[in-house]
């Protein structure tokens, strides 16, 4: 079976190349993990700079997770603020509490806004001496009070780890056996072109499988993203992602006459997918942009790993998902054979 | 059998062109059964696009190929076909033991059958002794002995090797030559490309190739006795068209 044959090739080749390997395998765990420590940390707590605030709304603040430090005037406390010691001042003006931004950082500006709002509304409603205050209790349909920023964002990481690795390693493997003349030399054999793009999808994809369950049980085991669904949809998107990425990186590789032309390929082709998988909030994208998102693989993959991972869907709510991103690899794989057609014409 | 073999390649009137460059001008030549046959030619003169054409990888124009009676390209024949490129087709991560192994069972060989091919064509490029290294740590030479022994592994009844002998030194390309000999006497047609004159002296027959055009075919002696030259080398330069 000459399939077989392609197979155990690949097999070997990457038992004999074990930086390879590590790139596919251990460098999204290592990347996995950078983002983990970047986006899992507590909530910010913003330091605030009070330039003769009365106590009550200090104390306040101080309740409200914030890092008070108390100025004795304001130039001083100017002075904190244009070195970045602190995010904000409250002063009182007229009686009434005034708040300078430092600005720069809008997650910043939020937090101390936040803090600072949340303060004067507890010492309203002391002042008010209001009997009956109905706070709203909050309640969530998916997710809850603890899901951290990392929860949000590791199903769309996970994707697009699983395709980015994949999609330049399955790339630059094509593209180096019809460099080298190997592939030529594959095609002076009787070996069928569907053959060669079978045998290169079963190979690597014993590899992308591989890779797919150790990323997504690293995020979930180890991590501890948040996972409400069930681990076997995600495996099953996760492989049908790292199969699009597969077969699309081997496609576009007959584009690219060297392996730096296959590189250029990432701004082209991997870097707006990242704009539209979800990881930034499109509602009020131009209209006339919207529509690339639909024709990018990522996208698919990430909107179902959220369905699962986060909001606990099952099959039917990934099932168009599902498909689009199995018709989208075999759409790939049958352009991959015909793009064969330039080497040899049988 | 006659005098005259029974023909094994027939090449008639080919053009290839490349966009709008045409690259060989109707080219029409027959290689007979069990001959070795030369192409002879310097670089750019088409000898690459020709073989390609005659192992089936790539398709004419115009005109016609048949190889063993069969029109190419096709699918079938490629099998019965062994083709030794001009670069060196090696996965060079790989052991020269897997490489045989890989190219083999695209052919169908397996087993013990694969395992005697395997020994026996490394015998005959003389590598037996690295055949567990990888190909990374192979020199130029001897990825061209191993490339060889790919293309003969299939023990295939037409071998086309494109500029075989570059890189072997002189000890090595005579033992290349004395098995191309031995396996013309089995049977096997053997076609070379060369730009190496006095190597295309060693061919049964050959044809000179210029420019996209066959300008002589015929066995060494008769090419110099009708250009009254006295090397192949005189005769090719007066088949092209220059005085010596």
């Amino acid at each position: 079976m000459r399939v077989r044959a392609l197979i155990v090739r690949i097999i070997r080749q990457f038992i004999h190349d074990k930086r390879t390997l590590a790139l596919l395998i251990i460098v999204p765990l290592v990347v996995l993990s950078l983002i983990y420590l970047v986006f899992d940390g507590d909530t910010y707590q913003p330091k605030i700079g009070a330039v003769q605030v009365p106590d009550p709304i200090t104390q306040h603040l101080v309740e409200h997770h914030a890092e008070v430090t108390v100025y004795g005037s304001a130039e001083d406390a100017e002075q904190a603020l244009a070195g970045r010691e602190i995010d904000a001042i409250v002063r009182m003006d007229a009686g009434a509490p005034r708040v300078k931004l430092e600005g720069s950082d809008p997650s910043k500006n939020r937090a101390a806004m936040a803090v600072i709002q949340a303060a004067m509304q507890d010492l309203a409603v002391l002042q008010s001496r209001a009997v009956a205050v109905t706070l709203p209790a909050f309640e969530y349909l998916h997710g809850g009070p603890d899901m951290s920023a990392f929860d949000s964002l590791s199903p769309v990481l996970i994707g697009l780890f699983a395709f980015f690795f994949v999609f330049l390693i399955a790339g630059v493997s094509f593209l180096r056996e019809r460099i080298s003349g190997t592939l030529e030399r594959l095609l002076a054999t009787p070996l069928r072109r569907w053959e060669i793009v079978a045998g290169y999808t079963a190979g690597f994809g014993l590899f992308t499988s591989l890779q797919a369950v150790l990323i997504a049980g690293y995020a979930v085991g180890a991590l501890g993203s948040l996972m409400v669904g069930s681990f076997g949809y995600v495996l099953l998107i996760m492989l049908l992602l790292s199969l699009t990425a597969l077969s699309l990186g081997t496609f576009l590789s007959a584009f690219a006459d060297t392996e730096f032309q296959m590189i250029q390929f990432i701004p082209l082709v991997i870097v707006p997918q990242v704009f539209f998988s979800g990881l930034f909030d499109l509602e009020n994208i131009s209209p006339w942009l919207r529509w690339l998102s639909h024709v990018t693989p990522l996208k698919y993959g990430a909107d179902a790993l959220r369905d699962v991972m986060i909001r606990g869907e099952g099959w039917s709510a990934i099932a168009r998902e599902v498909f689009i991103l199995l018709g989208l690899a075999l759409v790939f794989m049958a352009a991959n054979v015909l793009a064969l057609r330039k080497h040899r014409k049988i | 059998m006659s005098r005259e073999q029974a023909a094994c390649i027939s090449v008639r009137g080919v053009t290839r062109k490349f966009g709008d460059k045409e690259v060989l001008h109707g080219i029409t030549l027959t290689v007979r059964s069990g001959e070795i046959f030369g192409l002879l030619g310097p670089s750019g003169s088409g000898k690459t696009t020709l073989v390609k054409m005659l192992a089936g990888i790539d398709k004419a124009t115009g005109g016609e190929i048949d190889v063993l009676g069969i029109r190419m390209p096709k699918l079938q024949m490629l099998s019965r076909i062994g083709y030794m490129a001009q670069s060196d087709a090696l996965y060079a991560e790989l052991t020269a033991r897997e490489n045989l192994a890989f190219f083999g069972s695209l052919y169908g060989l397996r087993g013990g059958r694969l395992k005697t091919r395997m020994r026996e064509a490394m015998e005959l490029v003389d590598l037996t002794a690295h055949l567990n290294r990888p190909v990374s740590a192979y020199s130029g030479g001897m990825k061209r002995r191993l490339s060889l022994a790919i293309a003969l592994l299939h023990e295939p009844e037409v071998l086309i090797l494109d500029e075989p002998t570059v890189g072997i030194d002189p000890v090595l390309r005579k033992s290349i030559w004395d098995e191309l000999e031995s396996l013309s006497r089995r049977g096997t047609t053997v076609i070379v490309t060369t730009h190496v004159m006095d190597e295309a002296g060693k061919c049964h027959r050959l044809g000179m190739l210029r420019g996209g055009r066959l300008i002589a075919e015929g066995t060494p002696e008769e090419l110099k006795a009708a250009s009254g030259a006295a090397s192949i080398e005189e005769a090719f330069l007066h088949y092209g068209g220059v005085r010596a």
